[in-house]
This record gives structure tokens, C-alpha cells and sequence, in this order.
């Protein structure tokens, strides 16, 4: 499971032009500097990488079951999604 | 500078198949949205739209002219027979040589790509049908529309995504207005409903599964509609020296651009633009009694227009009644802002204003009168209709009861 989290902190960083090493895990997307197209971008990233399919509608962010309120949460919904759809 | 009228107006979409059942269903606040039905509809995450389903292209044209008619070409042609039979224009001699066409697409010949690429990349042939080409190019509908009907003036097509038909009208009316041009057939079509053209809008991650809810607090994006809707604009002289009817006077239009941000719209910019028309509608801001909205449904679109209008129209705004119909006939893309001047045509002529459905709960933030899912008779002089693009060009029209 350290192999998810690697993974989107490399989506992540690449988004936000940060090395791996800046992007802490408590950290949101906007203190990253990613926006709403950044945010969209980073989502398909995550789907194509592990080939699972991502609940967010960028209408309501809030109400997707998707939380991406920090990198630790997407990293735990991400393995949520994969345990699920992989199973 | 010359007056302008509408003398004929014609439409196919999800709502009906002309401009009566159109305006009608309009009125009665009917739902055009369906289940998708085409090849791989299965392999989407959206499966509903602004579809119609009861085209029945073979019926309406012959073989020869199946071959080079897209589902775009075909919406336009059945909307142009209807519009310039209304207006009785017969475009011979000098007449036809100051009359052109201006359309608005955005994809033009999308379904056509889609079936060929599909062909060759996923079918692996290797070769194609040789009328792709004229099918599929943005302008064949304007160029079928000025064969069709000897319409030897200025003749192209504008493609600014969502905003696409306001622009193509906006160019009509100037170029009647300066004298250029006697009539124009004008306004825009859209068949996006094929499978890469909805595949590409669900990845932007921006439409509803569920329905187009206009300004309501729980609205979650914007749903698909095709079709088109074609208008004939045309000198006020030269239509009251013939007796034409006339449907509605077009007397502003303005366009800006956001210069910002490629999908987020502005505010300033789609203010701009409404204060723009009003000004060059030389009429004041309390004149204005209904605006038909971009609403698309969209977080971002819905409060960004209401805040743009009280800008614009300062505290008038809480008088005038402002309308998605995007609601029930889906977002038509390039084709929408031409669908939707029927129900300015409708506000102006009938006294109906048409509602904007699925209203369930109110925004604070869209804190208009959105006219919620019923209609009003309402009597109104001056209407404006919006349209605000992705790519962030914004144009807006202006128009009066028949004079």
C-alpha cells in the first residue's frame, strides 16, 4: 500500500511543479497551488495509474464520497477504491 | 444604420421538431431530457440528454444528399426550410447577391469523425468514405444552407464553443445594420450526442447524471442537448415595404472577452458584456424585463451570470425575470443560443416567459427571479439572451417587441 501512496504523491507533485519531497501528507490541493483544472487533471491521473474508476463531479466537490480535503485522505480513498473495485 | 427584424425563425430540438411544439412545450415547462441511445452508449459515465430521438433522416433527405449531410447539416437544413419559408423570402436577383448566411457550430461534423475514426482506428479499415472531408468541416451547414437557397452574400461559420450561435447572430444583425446585407440566415446547430463527442465532456467532469437544474442550491452540471434553431434577420424597410410579419426587432449585441481563464468564467467579462448590449440597444437598464440565461446548471456558470447581472443592471436586477431553458432542452454547445432566442422571441411576442424547471431549492447566491418551474405571462419590451463560453468570450443580444 506505500506503492498508492508514492504514486499519487508523484501525481501530486507533478501537478503542483514541487519535488515528491515538498508535498507533505497534511497538506490540501490549494495550499499545493493546484486548482480546479489541476484538481480534475490529478483525478484522471489517479484513475489511468491504478485503473479504478474516481466518484467526483467538480459541481460539489464536497458531497463526492471521494475526499480530497488533504494528500493523506485521497491516498486513503484511492486504496478504499482500489480494495473495492479490485476485489 | 438600418433597423433589423427576425421575418421567419425554424428549429428542431429535443422539445419538438418546430417552433410551435417547441414554444409550446417550452410553456409547458416539458422536460426534453432522455436516456442517450447510440452506438456504445454503454462505455458512459453520462447517459442522459437533450436527444432526438425521432429523426428519421431517411425520411427527410435522399441518398445522394445523406452522403455529405452530417447530423448537424441535417438539423440545420430542416430548421432553415421552416425559417425561410416563415419569412417568404425568395433569394433571386439582386436580393440574393446581398444575402448571406451566418451559423454558429461548435463540433460542426462530430458524429462524422467519430464513425470514421472509430472505423479506422477500432475496425481497422483503411479506407473511408471520400465525402468525410465536406461533411465534416464546421462550414457545411452554412454552405448547404447558401446552395440550397441562392444565398450568394456573406456566408461563414463561428465556432466559440457555448457562445458560438450568439456571435453568428450578433455578425447578422451588424451586417444588416451597417447596410452590408439585406437578410441573413442565421443562428447555429449542434449534434454532439455521439459517443467520443459525450466521452469528452464526461472527462472534464462537469455534467450531471441526473438533470439540469438551473440556479437551484443542489444543481450538480449540465446536461447535453442537439439540435438547431435558424432565424431570418432582415431589414426593417425592406420587410415592412413587403408586409412580412415580423417576430421580434434585434436592436443590441455585444461580446467581451474574460481574458482570464480558459474554463472558469468571469464575472467582469459577462457583465461587460450585458452592459455592452444594453448600450449599444440604446435603451436604459430598467427597460430590460427578461433575460433568457446561459444557465447551465454549473456551480461556477450559474452564480457567476447572477452576479454579473446585478452588476450590470444594479438594483433593476431584482425586477426582471431571468430564465434557463437549458433546463429542458439540454446545452446545445454551438447551437444553444439560437434555441434559446425562441424563448426570448416567445417573452416578446406571446407575453409567455418560459420557465427555468428541475428549480428545487433556492441559492442564495442566484438570488433572482429564475422564473422556477413554471411559466408567466408577463408582458416585456426589451429581453436580452446570454451566452458565455468556455475559453471566456461572452456575447449577449438585445431585442424589442415587433415595432
Amino acid at each position: 500500500m506505500s506503492d498508492v501512496k508514492e504514486k499519487i504523491i508523484e501525481i501530486i507533485a507533478e501537478q503542483a511543479v514541487l519535488d515528491p519531497s515538498d508535498v507533505a501528507m497534511d497538506q490540501s490541493l490549494e495550499e499545493l497551488g493546484i486548482d480546479s483544472l489541476g484538481l480534475v487533471e490529478s483525478i484522471f491521473a489517479i484513475e489511468e495509474t491504478f485503473d479504478i474508476s474516481v466518484p467526483f463531479n467538480a459541481n460539489e466537490p464536497d458531497q463526492s464520497d471521494f475526499d480530497i480535503s488533504s494528500v493523506s485522505a485521497i491516498v486513503k480513498a484511492v486504496e478504499a477504491l482500489i480494495a473495492d473495485q479490485k476485489s | 444604420m438600418k433597423r433589423v427584424v427576425i421575418t421567419g425563425a425554424g428549429t428542431v430540438n429535443a422539445l419538438g421538431l418546430d417552433v410551435p411544439s417547441t414554444l409550446a412545450a417550452m410553456a409547458e415547462g416539458k422536460n426534453g431530457i432522455s436516456e442517450l441511445e447510440f452506438r456504445d452508449v454503454e462505455r458512459l459515465a453520462i447517459t442522459i440528454g437533450g436527444q432526438i430521438h425521432d429523426w428519421n433522416a431517411e425520411g427527410r433527405f435522399n441518398r445522394q444528399q445523406m452522403a455529405l449531410y452530417d447530423r448537424f447539416t441535417q438539423f440545420t437544413l430542416a430548421a432553415a426550410q421552416q425559417a425561410i419559408g416563415q419569412s417568404g423570402l425568395e433569394f433571386v436577383g439582386d436580393l440574393a447577391l446581398r444575402s448571406g448566411v451566418v451559423l454558429g457550430t461548435s463540433g460542426g461534423g462530430l458524429t462524422t469523425q467519430d464513425d470514421n475514426y472509430r472505423m479506422v482506428y477500432e475496425e481497422g479499415k483503411n479506407r473511408v468514405h471520400p465525402f468525410v472531408v465536406p461533411k465534416l468541416m464546421n462550414n457545411a451547414a452554412t454552405s448547404h444552407v447558401s446552395m440550397e437557397y441562392n444565398l450568394k452574400g456573406p456566408c461563414f461559420t463561428v465556432a466559440t464553443a457555448c457562445a458560438s450561435s450568439n456571435h453568428a447572430m450578433g455578425q447578422a444583425f451588424n451586417m444588416i445594420r451597417s447596410g452590408m446585407a439585406t437578410a441573413m440566415v442565421t443562428g447555429g446547430s449542434e449534434s454532439m450526442l455521439c459517443f467520443g463527442g459525450v466521452k469528452a465532456w464526461e472527462g472534464l467532469r462537469v455534467m450531471s447524471k441526473d438533470a439540469c437544474r438551473p440556479f437551484s442550491m443542489n444543481r450538480n452540471g449540465m446536461v447535453q442537448g442537439e439540435g438547431a434553431a435558424v432565424f431570418v434577420f432582415e431589414d426593417y424597410d425592406h420587410a415592412k415595404a413587403r408586409g412580412a410579419e415580423i417576430l421580434a426587432e434585434v436592436i443590441g449585441f455585444a461580446m467581451t472577452s474574460d481574458a482570464s481563464d480558459i474554463v472558469m468564467p468571469s464575472k467582469q467579462g459577462a457583465a461587460r458584456a450585458i452592459s455592452g448590449a444594453i448600450h449599444d440597444a440604446r435603451v436604459n437598464a430598467s427597460e430590460i424585463g427578461y433575460i433568457n440565461a446561459h444557465g447551465t446548471g454549473t456551480a461556477a456558470n450559474d452564480k457567476t451570470e447572477c452576479a454579473a447581472v446585478a452588476d450590470a443592471l444594479g438594483s433593476h436586477a431584482d425586477n426582471i425575470m431571468i430564465s434557463s431553458t437549458k433546463s429542458m432542452h439540454g446545452h446545445l454547445i454551438g447551437g444553444t443560443g439560437a434555441v434559446e432566442l425562441l424563448a426570448c422571441i416567445m417573452a416578446l411576442k406571446d407575453g409567455i416567459i418560459a420557465p427555468t424547471i428541475n428549480y428545487e431549492e433556492p441559492d442564495p447566491e442566484c438570488a433572482l427571479d429564475v422564473v422556477p418551474n413554471e411559466a408567466r405571462d408577463a408582458s416585456v419590451d426589451v429581453v436580452l439572451s446570454n451566452a458565455f463560453a468556455f475559453g471566456g468570450l461572452n456575447a449577449v443580444l438585445a431585442l424589442r417587441k415587433a415595432p
